[in-house]
This record gives structure tokens, C-alpha cells and sequence, in this order.
């Protein structure tokens, strides 16, 4: 883990490999967050 | 809506069971595994830090074109300006704005007093031809220790490295200079220079100003860093040593270094990378304000209206609102 | 309303113990339901809604690991394994607060979340982003290791040329372990405290609606 990442080189963009995934995955993350469907308590149980 | 209670505000909305405690704990537990299996399984970057010693080792001639360069007043520290020395001219400005300079040389570093000439005085105690040798230094003209260290600097492009480590250049009048520097050369190698500097002649002390300086002058530090892709433009900021992730939180804030005018010698509006930091400091001071004021900053505020974003997270009650 | 209080509620008159007067404002801006209400508005059914709570967790398990880093000294996780753990779980545990803290704010952005009264509770935010971020970066100068070295030779730049380097001396460890192991995390938790309180208090903002009329 101590050795040097690989960098993507586009236009005047150098980013490397990890912090390229960490804000892929945060894109992926949000992603499935708005379209996963999320669990729903019980019942309105009728109190305002 | 200042003075609208929560009952008033929910008037009419269907509320729902939910467990915010629980949430929590989950979460807790969530992110505790998640920490501890990757910290367990890759661990985090230490790259052991370089000493003057480590440096001297590595880069003898690198080393000793530095201290010269300290003596001759051309290194990065010797001309900074504020706050180590008042080098006219020096601090970065744009325009009438130059909080560097208006907060005065409060660091007061001295680079050839602090770096060279003080540790050779200590090492000079019963060595007579090292003592001699600071003493006809200091004695010379502003004229001579130019010239000196104007040919010296110049013969280090060819200087020759023996075994031991000790360099050699070819014949020529650098005065006091070939003397003084193996001494140094030997001060740095045997961790000597590394003490004086980081103690800084007290006995407690925290503050590493002298000795990182000093190494910053240097090119070994700055090229161990531009290996591992640090360097202010190639995203530095951003980037850790090893395949670990670093800050990428500062993704904005290094990116004004890569564009123009702040990467341009020429620059435009007064901002070139001759004050780039100050340039850049001003602008993401600015657009940190924006981001902390968008609910009173019109376009930034609706976006969230335009884009269906929210449709996504809010589908339950559009669609019950169409089926109304 | 206290039920066995004496005192009979009168909107002019302001009761004259202080201590009445400071319990009776607390409850009037966050009773214990509105603190811990155990029912949300039912459009709170979105993934989007977890990164606040799951940006805490992460914080609580930065300060956690910090705190048995800070108890060790600062050259503990450099010469020993279980040091190096600690370390490693403060690492990851500080990006993983970023990677939450920073998906909260895109969702709260494209919400609009700042509407109704809770454009403070948006400043406060960001706040706490721009407080992280300076906790974050005397934690990378406190690492005493190569990284730490040549961050604070390079950023030493930006603070000399903003006018405050000899303020807030990158090169100076005792100064920046002092901020990153005491004064910034006692700020940080404040403002996260402050901002929980300000969500709790006003509740959840209602979703963006044209029309504007209410919909249950």
C-alpha cells in the first residue's frame, strides 16, 4: 500500500486512482439513495 | 417563518412511525465495522519524515549548493519576506492588498546566521582552521562573499562525490567557502545540524520552523514530494502518499492552482502565480461566503427548484398529491 | 403546562425567577417530543435523509480514535502496531465522516432544505464544513511524518499570503496538535450540537411544493 498510485491525466484534471474511486463511489452512493426504495414504518397510527 | 411551531407547521401532514435512536446506532455499528475492516485490512499511509542527515546522504551537492545559497541570500527562506525577514518587495500582493506584509516579520528567521554561520561558530571550538575559516567570512566584503559564492554555486554543477561522501570541485577562489561547507557537510551527516536546528538553543520545544525551512530550500525534500504527486501543481493537495485516498474535500481549492491565471507567469486582473496564494485565499474565501449565504443568493437558490432532484426523493408525496 | 404549579399563565407578565424563565423558554423551543419524537412526516422515507445521522456516527468514531491516540502521545501510532490501527481507524473513519458530511449537503442542497426559517441551520452547516476542514488539515500537520513535513512547507504559502502565517504557524507542531487535539474538535462538537438542535427544533422541511398549499 506504500507504493506509488496510479494518476489519470485528462486535459488539465490529474487525480489518482483512490481519490478518483472515493468520488465515483459518493456519486454511486447518492445515487442509490434516491432511487433505492426505502423501508416504511408501521401504519399512520392516526396522531397529528 | 419565524414563530411557526412545529404543530402549526405540520398541520394537515401525515406523521409516521419512526426510530431516530435505533437510526443511530445503526449507524454507529455501520460505520464502526466499515472503519475497522478497512483499517484492518489496509491500514493508513506513514511515510517516514527525511532529516537534514537523510538529505545530505542522499544529495550531498544539493545540500551544499543550499547552504550556499543561504550565504548568498538566493534561497526560497533568505528572500521570502514576511514573516521570517522584510525582503522588499517579496510578499505576495494584488494590487493594495498585501496582508503579508502588513503583519510584519514576526518569525524573524535569519537563513545564513541561522542555517550556516551559527552552527559552524559551535562546531569551530577547538577546531582553529574551521574558526579562522567563519572568522575571514564574516570579516569579507559584501563584494567578496558575492564572488565567492557566485563561483562556488557555479563549480557545484561539476562537483564530484567521493565515497566517504565528501564533495569536490574544481580549482578556483571561493575564499572560505570549500572549508566551511565540508565542516557543515559533516555537522548534517552526523545529525548534528538536524539537533541544533529542531532545539533552536532551548531545551523543550515544539516548533520546527528552522529545521523545515531549512530542508524546504532544498531539492531532496521538494523531489521525494513530487514523486508522490504533492507539488501545488499537480493537484497536491489533494493527493497522500501510497495508494491511500487523500484530501479530497480540497478538490476546489487546489484546482485554482492548475488554471489560468493563477498556473501563468504573465496572469491577468493583477493575478498571476506570483500571488496565487493570496489570489486564491481571497477567491475561495468568497465562494465559501456564497455557499454559507445561497438561501439569499438568487439562481443559487432556486436551482433546486429546476432540477427534479427533489421529485426523486419526495416521489411518495408528489404522487399521492397527483392522485388527490 | 405543569400541572401542579400554582402559577397561572399570564402572556404580560414574565415570571420573575430566572431559572422559570429559562425552563419555560426551553420548553417552549425544544420539548423533549421535538427533541426525540419517535414519528417523522411520512415523505421522510428516503436513503437521502440517513447521511446526517450516518456523518454523527462518523464523527463520534473520529473522536473516539483520536481521543486513544491523544492519551498515547503523538509518536505512539509510528513505532506501534496497534498505534498504527488506531491510526488507521481515525484515517478512515475521518474520510468516511467527509464522504457522509459532503452526500448531507447535495441532499440538503437539492432539497432546499434553508426554506421555512431554516436558512441559519444551512450557515451553521457550513460552518461546520469549513471547521472540518481546518481540523482535518492541522491533523495532517500533527502526523510528524514526511506527508505532515511537506504540507506545512507548502501550505505555509497560502497562510503567509493571506497575512496570518505568523498567527497560525504550520510549522510549528505544538500549535497545530494543541488546535487538532482540543480547541477545533470543542468547536466542531458545539456547532454540531448547535445544528442538531436547530433541526430538531423546527422539524424537517416540508418538500418543495409550487402550489404551496399543504398536503398530507
Amino acid at each position: 500500500m506504500d507504493s506509488p498510485t496510479t494518476y489519470f491525466h485528462w486535459g488539465f484534471i490529474l487525480i489518482s486512482l483512490p481519490n478518483l474511486l472515493v468520488i465515483a463511489g459518493m456519486v454511486v452512493l447518492f445515487a442509490i439513495a434516491l432511487v433505492a426504495p426505502f423501508p416504511h414504518g408501521g401504519k399512520d397510527d392516526g396522531r397529528d | 417563518m419565524k414563530g411557526v411551531t412545529q404543530e402549526e407547521y405540520y398541520r394537515g401532514v401525515r406523521m409516521a412511525p419512526y426510530d431516530l435512536v435505533k437510526e443511530l446506532a445503526i449507524a454507529l455499528a455501520g460505520v464502526g465495522v466499515l472503519a475497522l475492516v478497512v483499517s484492518a485490512v489496509v491500514s493508513s499511509p506513514d511515510e517516514p519524515p527525511v532529516t537534514i542527515s537523510a538529505w545530505v546522504q542522499s544529495d550531498p551537492v544539493d545540500f551544499v549548493t543550499t547552504a550556499t545559497g543561504e550565504l548568498a541570500g538566493t534561497t526560497t527562506s533568505a528572500g521570502y519576506g514576511q514573516p521570517y525577514n522584510a525582503t522588499a518587495d517579496a510578499a505576495q500582493k494584488w494590487g493594495p492588498i498585501s496582508p503579508q506584509a502588513w503583519l510584519g516579520a514576526r518569525i524573524p528567521i535569519d537563513s545564513a546566521n541561522t542555517f550556516v554561520i551559527q552552527p559552524l561558530q559551535r562546531a569551530a571550538f577547538g577546531n582553529a582552521q574551521l574558526d579562522t575559516a567563519v572568522k575571514t567570512w564574516q570579516a569579507a566584503s559584501a563584494d567578496d562573499q558575492g564572488k565567492w559564492t557566485d563561483a562556488y554555486t557555479k563549480a557545484l554543477t561539476d562537483a564530484k562525490v567521493a565515497d566517504d561522501g565528501t564533495i569536490t570541485v574544481a580549482d578556483g577562489d571561493y575564499g572560505p567557502l570549500p572549508l566551511m561547507m565540508a565542516n557543515l557537510l559533516g555537522m548534517a551527516r552526523s545529525g548534528a545540524l538536524d539537533g541544533l536546528l529542531q532545539i533552536s538553543g532551548r531545551f523543550y520545544q515544539t516548533d520546527y520552523t528552522p529545521a523545515l525551512l531549512f530542508m524546504g530550500d532544498g531539492g531532496y525534500l521538494d523531489g521525494l514530494a513530487g514523486s508522490w504527486n504533492l507539488h501545488g501543481d499537480q493537484w497536491g493537495m489533494m493527493n497522500e502518499t501510497g495508494q491511500y485516498p487523500g484530501q479530497t474535500w480540497l478538490w476546489l481549492y487546489t484546482m485554482w492552482y492548475q488554471v489560468f491565471p493563477f498556473n501563468s507567469d504573465t496572469g491577468a486582473l493583477g493575478l498571476s502565480s506570483a500571488n496565487a496564494d493570496l489570489g486564491i485565499v481571497i477567491l475561495m474565501t468568497l465562494l465559501t461566503a456564497a455557499l454559507a449565504l445561497v438561501p439569499l443568493i438568487p439562481i443559487l437558490r432556486d436551482i433546486p427548484r429546476w432540477v427534479p432532484i427533489h421529485r426523486l426523493i419526495w416521489r411518495r408525496y408528489y404522487s399521492a398529491k397527483v392522485s388527490a | 403546562m405543569d400541572a401542579t404549579s400554582k402559577e397561572i399563565p399570564h402572556p404580560a407578565a414574565e415570571p420573575a425567577n430566572w431559572t422559570l424563565r429559562v425552563r419555560r423558554y426551553i420548553d417552549r423551543l425544544l420539548p423533549m417530543d421535538h427533541l426525540l419524537p419517535d414519528r417523522q412526516p411520512y415523505y421522510v422515507g428516503s436513503w437521502v435523509y440517513v447521511f446526517g445521522v450516518v456523518t454523527i456516527a462518523a464523527l463520534v468514531w473520529v473522536v473516539g480514535s483520536g481521543v486513544v491516540l491523544s492519551f498515547m502521545g503523538p509518536q505512539w501510532w509510528h513505532v506501534s502496531g496497534v498505534g498504527r490501527f488506531f491510526n488507521s481507524l481515525h484515517f478512515w473513519s475521518v474520510q468516511l465522516f467527509f464522504i457522509f458530511m459532503v452526500l448531507h449537503l447535495w441532499g440538503q442542497y437539492f432539497m432546499a432544505s434553508w426554506r421555512d426559517g431554516r436558512a441559519a441551520t444551512w450557515l451553521i452547516g457550513v460552518v461546520i464544513f469549513g471547521v472540518s476542514i481546518l481540523t482535518a488539515f492541522t491533523g495532517y500537520l500533527s502526523q510528524q511524518n514526511f506527508d505532515s513535513q511537506f504540507i506545512a512547507i507548502n501550505a505555509k504559502d497560502a497562510m503567509n499570503g493571506a497575512g496570518i502565517g505568523a498567527f497560525f504557524n504550520v510549522l510549528n507542531f505544538g500549535q497545530m496538535y494543541g488546535l487538532h487535539v482540543m480547541l477545533l474538535p470543542i468547536g466542531v462538537t458545539f456547532l454540531v450540537v448547535w445544528h442538531i438542535v436547530m433541526v430538531r427544533t423546527r422539524g424537517v422541511v416540508k418538500p418543495i411544493d409550487p402550489e404551496g398549499a399543504n398536503r398530507s
